[in-house]
């Protein structure tokens, strides 16, 4: 007994001395930092709930909150429902269907800074050639790079070129839905839609939940892209036009490392994790009635 | 069973027999063209940047600014992947990048496979805790640990060196340990139990049996971590300021900087950037798309 602990132990002990060093003292010297003005080259000064007080009146952290809830509120559900539509043309049983698969996850391989900056090339206002197909199309023609209200909308078009993990994720879910619930559908008469609307999307609803919660903690992490696309100069962290795409990561980012306030910008990452449980919390609690459970 | 495959199982009759009316009926065969249309469609979608990138790399710099914009070329050209590796040093950035994502692939199969063993083939109390408690990591925002690790890094004077971003890697990630511990309990008790009965030590059926059979999750792991070490930007650019230190992934950001408006040449760059993860992912395609299948995550 006791030595079946201390095998366990024993053998999982990489992963708790790695716990404790990169995640359990930096959590709780985050928080004290949070408490101080620290800026690398002095001791922390101990400023009680000063920096917290500051934020409430920063109009960049508001500002920047207000970004990353935008991409979360309105990318998130954006991107999934697009990764479910992908996965659902990509199970339609068709020769050559593994071919598709690999074409439309394709993308999601490409390192973020080159998609970054391919995308930079795409949705350039002159040459781009996605405005050069929305002219095509005859409808209007964003300056997606320059233009405050369509710099967010540009990150998650981007997005949705690399969905293809949660398309895979749905992809297995689906195959996991037994076909005669769909032939006994089919018997009481249910046409393409009902099938999807009374069976499809129950089944899969415990993945839609998993993957939604999971897409809100990255997206509330979200950095690279926002960095990338907003890039003037080296070094630059600047937010774009108007600070349209100084993302919470981006605004803590500049706080550590170009302005190093590293209290402000701790206490700044205690708020985002408050906002990450809560958020979970919200998703879990309104889900409750509405994500069906095979087993119940 | 795909929920739009509407045509084919309107045909079927309720006992799900005569198979070949799926070959005769007219509508089918409608569907079926449709289908591939549909298909071919996103396909489309999803190819199109690839398209432009590899076009706008092989132009030459006075065909790349056209108005409206084209996908032909009077000319191609390889000037723009000459330009690019002459402005910047690729193959150092190239060898720097596969030294920092092999390292981190020896180190993660090293110690995720050694503790998923235990989370999921030893019995010992305390473990479900444990495995709880490596699933609720994942949710703690990386910005939470970021500041005091980068303080403590500096404090020993380690950063501006590759350690920072590697030894983490030699402690397991709550990801792939979570991947591993999945795999390994599909593998039969009765294989360990054999082993265990001669006298096997844990260490050796952690070795000789369970790593062995668990080679498609390995292959799995070795891949997802390859390719996120090759793409990761927030921690290079934290903790590398010497350019000859500089990783693909900071090097192409350094060359915009310089370069931002030569699309041609950062188009090339961009390509070669991504040639090798395009290849790496074609090769391990199977366990790569297992390994998401496995745990829901990328």
């Amino acid at each position: 007994m006791h030595r079946s602990v201390l095998r366990g132990l024993l053998f999982a002990s990489p992963w708790i001395v790695g716990f404790v060093i990169f995640q359990l003292i930096p959590i709780v010297a985050s928080a004290y930092f949070s408490l101080t003005n620290f800026n690398l080259f002095q001791d922390p000064q101990f400023v009680g709930l000063r920096n917290y007080q500051r934020l409430a009146g920063d109009d960049l952290f508001w500002k920047s909150l207000l970004n990353t809830l935008y991409l979360t509120v309105i990318g998130v559900p954006v991107s999934l429902t697009a990764a479910l539509a992908a996965a659902l043309a990509l199970s339609m049983r068709v020769r050559g269907q593994w071919l598709f698969r690999l074409f439309v996850f394709l993308p999601t391989v490409v390192p973020v800074v080159a998609a970054t900056y391919i995308w930079r090339w795409l949705l350039n206002g002159q040459y781009g050639y996605v405005n050069e197909g929305l002219g095509a199309l005859g409808v209007g023609q964003p300056l997606w790079l320059e233009d405050p209200f369509w710099t967010k909308p540009a990150l998650i078009l981007m997005g949705l070129w690399v969905t293809g993990s949660a398309m895979v994720v749905f992809l297995a879910a689906l195959q996991d839905v037994p076909e005669v619930y769909y032939e006994a559908a089919v018997i009481d008469g249910a046409g393409a839609w009902a099938k999807f609307r009374h069976v499809t999307l129950p089944l899969i609803s415990p993945v839609i939940l998993f993957e939604t919660i999971i897409a809100s903690i990255f997206t509330l992490q979200y950095f690279t892209q926002a960095f990338l696309l907003g890039q003037t100069r080296l070094n630059s962290a600047s937010g774009g036009p108007e600070n349209s795409l100084l993302v919470y990561g981006l605004y803590l980012f500049q706080q550590a490392f170009i302005n190093l306030n590293m209290g402000y910008a701790s206490a700044m990452a205690w708020v985002l994790l408050f906002v990450a449980l809560a958020g979970t919390w919200v998703l879990l609690r309104v889900s409750r009635d509405r994500v069906f459970y095979a087993g119940d | 069973m795909p929920a739009t495959d509407v045509a084919s199982v309107s045909v079927r009759s309720p006992n799900g027999a005569v198979p070949w009316a799926r070959r005769l009926n007219p509508r089918r065969a409608a569907g079926g063209g449709l289908r591939y249309l549909v298909l071919a469609g996103i396909s489309a979608l999803y190819l199109f940047p690839f398209v432009v990138v590899l076009t706008t790399s092989l132009k030459p710099a006075d065909e790349i600014f056209t108005l409206p914009p084209t996908l032909g070329a009077k000319r191609w050209t390889l000037d723009n992947y000459r330009a690019a590796l002459e402005a910047m040093p690729f193959a150092r950035y190239l060898f720097n990048t596969a030294l920092i994502s092999s390292i981190t692939v020896v180190g993660q199969l090293l110690s995720s496979s050694i503790v998923a063993y235990s989370l999921a083939k030893i019995r010992w109390r305390g473990r479900d805790a444990l495995l709880l408690l490596i699933i609720a990591t994942m949710m703690l925002p990386p910005q939470v640990t970021m500041i005091p690790v980068y303080i403590g890094w500096s404090k020993i004077g380690l950063t501006g060196s590759y350690l920072p971003l590697l030894i983490p890697q030699f402690f397991g990630s709550a990801f792939f340990i979570f991947m591993l511990r999945q795999f390994f309990r599909g593998i039969p008790e009765e294989l360990l139990d054999a082993a265990r009965v001669e006298g096997a030590s844990d260490l050796r059926i952690y070795r000789s049996v369970v790593l062995p059979l668990a080679r498609p999750a390995l292959v799995a792991l070795s891949i997802f971590a390859f390719m996120w070490a090759w793409t990761d930007f927030l921690l290079p650019l934290i903790y590398i300021n010497d350019p000859d230190q500089y990783t693909l992934s900071i090097g192409l950001y350094s060359f915009f900087s310089e370069h931002g408006v030569e699309w041609g040449a950062l188009m090339a760059a961009a390509t070669l950037m991504s040639l090798p993860l395009i290849f790496v992912f074609l090769v391990g395609q199977r366990q790569f798309v297992r390994g998401i299948a496995l745990t829901g995550i990328k």
